[in-house]
């Protein structure tokens, strides 16, 4: 390796130029550069000295990456920078997602239908595309669905905590009462009870995006930004091909903004799937960490596995050693005439607690209770 | 004790205190030395990052203070909490003794030094220079990281009843985390961060010779052989780390074994692997390993 190599790589700029220059590669390549970061990098390349390339790698390593996510991509862009090797990448793929909008014209803006008539028959038609099967609406119905999740109010469920609260009956708090006394100068006061609290269960959703559950998409997507947005501790994730984390995506409190967000960020839309790979590298990276550790894990898929269905079979007994509950939430299950047949999830349902479906807004909403009482 | 000179200077000042390091690790190290910034560690279970930790202490020779984080952490866990009891008791006394009580003197007797409970962090900015560890962040709640970071970014805390409390020299602050949550932006941005892989079989086996010098070298250089294959080519639910490797040498030289062998390794297979499907993997790779040449 040559010294000075930033310097020799653009001999007519100044040395800070080429080090910003290079957070703002990295910002385009999709790191999360921000003005602090960029700061900190210059100033550790003074301490470590431009000099020392193995130096200034480590050093802009340490403070512009920010999870083990960005660090191949940060080597990448290293090379291409510094080395001249290969084109300076761009990403993640800003692929524009087409979102499809219509006029809303059935519901339309308040005074235009006019009458208690038409506000009865909007009220029923709302009814009906609550129970109809999402994979049948059309674009100008799933656009109405859209503005009725609203209407869902996920609810985490509860465990119980470590601390103790105040409460009215229960354990005695000798604390409290002590507290109590003392500040009647010894006068013995009413005893205080407490009780052990409550605290929100964390909940993993694990939304498959394959080929095969393409018509749900959309819909599941907008159901977990609703659980993402409402019900406190809660992570997501697309399943298909490979495995992606979506929860910041999901955390925008504009649903379309989440989605449109969720698609630059998911690589495998609509792809094939291998439910026991993915789920596989979800328990090994997140779930036994801890994720998944007395969390309700709830998985939308259909079961169509392509790969060994042995693998799901043994990866959702681990996954169920590790959760408190798990739900499999299928959109063919309400279907009439639905068997649960295919391999996949011959495979996964013995480690299932609760198995239910999900294929239209009336559904999901029953999907709520059954996670808020998990 | 002298300040760290360079990034080799303290990889050689830590290799002194048996913690190993590479040098992307001693760079950072150094960084976060230099530039007054804590250290955020990532990586798999039983890679070292508690123990760099300790290992950073020991090697400037300054006292280490450790955080575990938990669900429900609070400030007063963290910070500092009064005395109760004991304040209590000073009223008490104070009543027996003196009967001409100066309420606004007592009162102002109870908040004093001696009366508060320092708890890590307000430890590590009084008896500064020190190392303060926070152990497993990411199982504190994201309010508590708020707090944090108000600390750490001006390494003062203010007590109401006792004023400010800033350390002379900013304490350097290591955090570890597990990755179960991610943690928040801000908090990372105020950091420098790294992750920190399993090492390399010639530094493991360094490791295992400095950490265990009872074991021979070439048993060392046999387990550490066995366990890089079961990290790297056995499909594992929970790969061991160093500290088990270390585990399984010790163990292996307590029975007195010189070479190891399908029988001894089967029986000593609990210190490195610690779930049943898992022992099933290793059995059959071990077959395959060390298959009588």
């Amino acid at each position: 390796m040559t010294p000075a190599a930033a310097a020799v790589a653009r001999p007519t700029h100044a040395p800070d130029e080429v080090l910003l220059g290079f957070t703002r590669a990295l910002r385009a390549a999709g790191l999360r550069v921000t003005q602090d970061r960029a700061q900190a990098y210059l100033e550790a390349v003074s301490v470590v000295g431009i000099g020392d390339r193995r130096a200034t790698y480590w050093a802009g390593r340490t403070t512009l990456c920010s999870g083990p996510d960005d660090l191949d991509r940060y080597d990448q862009v290293f090379e291409s920078w510094f080395l001249s090797r290969g084109p300076v990448p761009v990403g993640p793929p800003q692929e524009t997602r087409t979102v499809t909008t219509a006029e809303l014209t059935e519901d339309g803006p308040p005074g235009e239908g006019e009458g208690e008539e038409s506000l009865h028959a909007v009220a029923s038609s709302t009814e009906v595309l609550r129970h109809r099967d999402i994979a049948d609406l059309d674009p100008a119905e799933k656009s109405r669905l859209a503005g009725l999740f609203a209407t869902l109010q996920p609810r985490a469920p509860h465990r119980p905590a470590t601390r103790r609260t105040p409460w009215r009956r229960g354990e005695v708090d000798a604390h409290r009462t002590l507290r109590r006394t003392l500040s009647r100068m010894g006068e013995p006061a009413e005893i205080a009870w407490r009780r052990r609290g409550t605290r929100p269960r964390r909940v993993v959703l694990l939304v498959d995006v394959s080929g095969s559950m393409s018509a749900y998409a959309d819909a599941l997507l907008r159901l977990a930004h609703r659980f993402a947005t409402a019900a406190g501790n809660v992570e997501v994730f697309t399943i298909g091909t490979r495995l992606t984390h979506i929860t910041r995506a999901m955390r925008q409190r504009d649903p379309d903004r989440a989605i449109v967000a969720a698609g630059e960020t998911v690589p495998d839309w609509s792809g094939g799937t291998r439910l026991g790979e993915a789920l596989k590298s979800f328990l090994d990276r997140w779930g036994q960490r801890g994720m998944a550790r007395g969390a309700v894990v709830v998985v939308f898929s259909d079961g169509w596995e392509r790969g060994d269905a042995a693998l799901l079979g043994e990866q959702m007994q681990r996954l169920h050693r590790l959760a408190h509950r798990v739900v499999w939430v299928n959109p063919h299950r309400g279907k009439a005439g639905y068997q649960p047949v295919q391999q996949g999830i011959v495979a996964a349902l013995p480690y299932v607690d609760r198995f239910v479906a999900g294929h239209s807004l009336q559904t999901f909403a029953e999907l709520i209770e059954v996670v808020a009482h998990a | 004790m002298d300040p760290v000179q360079s990034a080799a200077d303290l990889a050689d000042r830590l290799g002194k205190t048996g913690y190993l390091c590479d040098e992307a690790l001693a760079t950072i190290g150094f960084l976060a030395l230099r530039m007054q910034r804590p250290l955020l560690l990532e990586g798999e279970p039983g890679t070292g990052k508690t123990a760099l930790a300790e290992a950073l202490a020991l090697a400037q020779d300054v006292p280490l203070i450790r955080l575990q984080c938990y669900e429900g952490i609070d400030a007063s866990q963290a910070l500092y909490d009064w005395d109760f009891p004991r304040q209590i008791l000073h009223l008490r006394a104070l009543e027996a003794t003196e009967h001409s009580l100066d309420a606004a003197a007592a009162e102002h007797s109870l908040f004093d030094e001696r009366f508060l409970l320092a708890r890590p962090v307000l430890r590590a900015l009084q008896e500064s220079p020190a190392v303060l560890l926070v152990d497993e962040i990411d199982r504190a709640d994201d309010e508590f990281e708020a707090f944090l970071l108000e600390v750490l970014s001006t390494y003062q805390v203010t007590i109401p009843e006792l004023g400010t409390v800033s350390a002379q020299q900013p304490p350097f602050v290591v955090l570890t985390s597990n990755r179960t949550r991610e943690i928040h932006d801000a908090l990372k941005r105020r950091c420098l961060y790294h992750w920190i892989e399993h090492p390399d079989l010639r530094r493991e086996v360094e490791i295992v010779r400095v950490r265990a010098p009872e074991v021979s070298e070439a048993l060392a250089q046999q387990v550490v052989a066995v366990v890089q294959q079961l990290r790297n080519g056995v499909d594992l639910l929970k790969p061991p780390g160093v500290a088990e490797t270390l585990d399984w040498a010790r163990a292996l030289e307590e029975l007195g074994v010189r070479q190891l062998d399908l029988e001894v390794a089967a029986a000593t297979l609990g210190t490195i692997v610690k779930y049943r499907e898992d022992a099933e993997r290793v059995r059959k790779a071990l077959d395959r390993m060390l298959a009588p040449a």
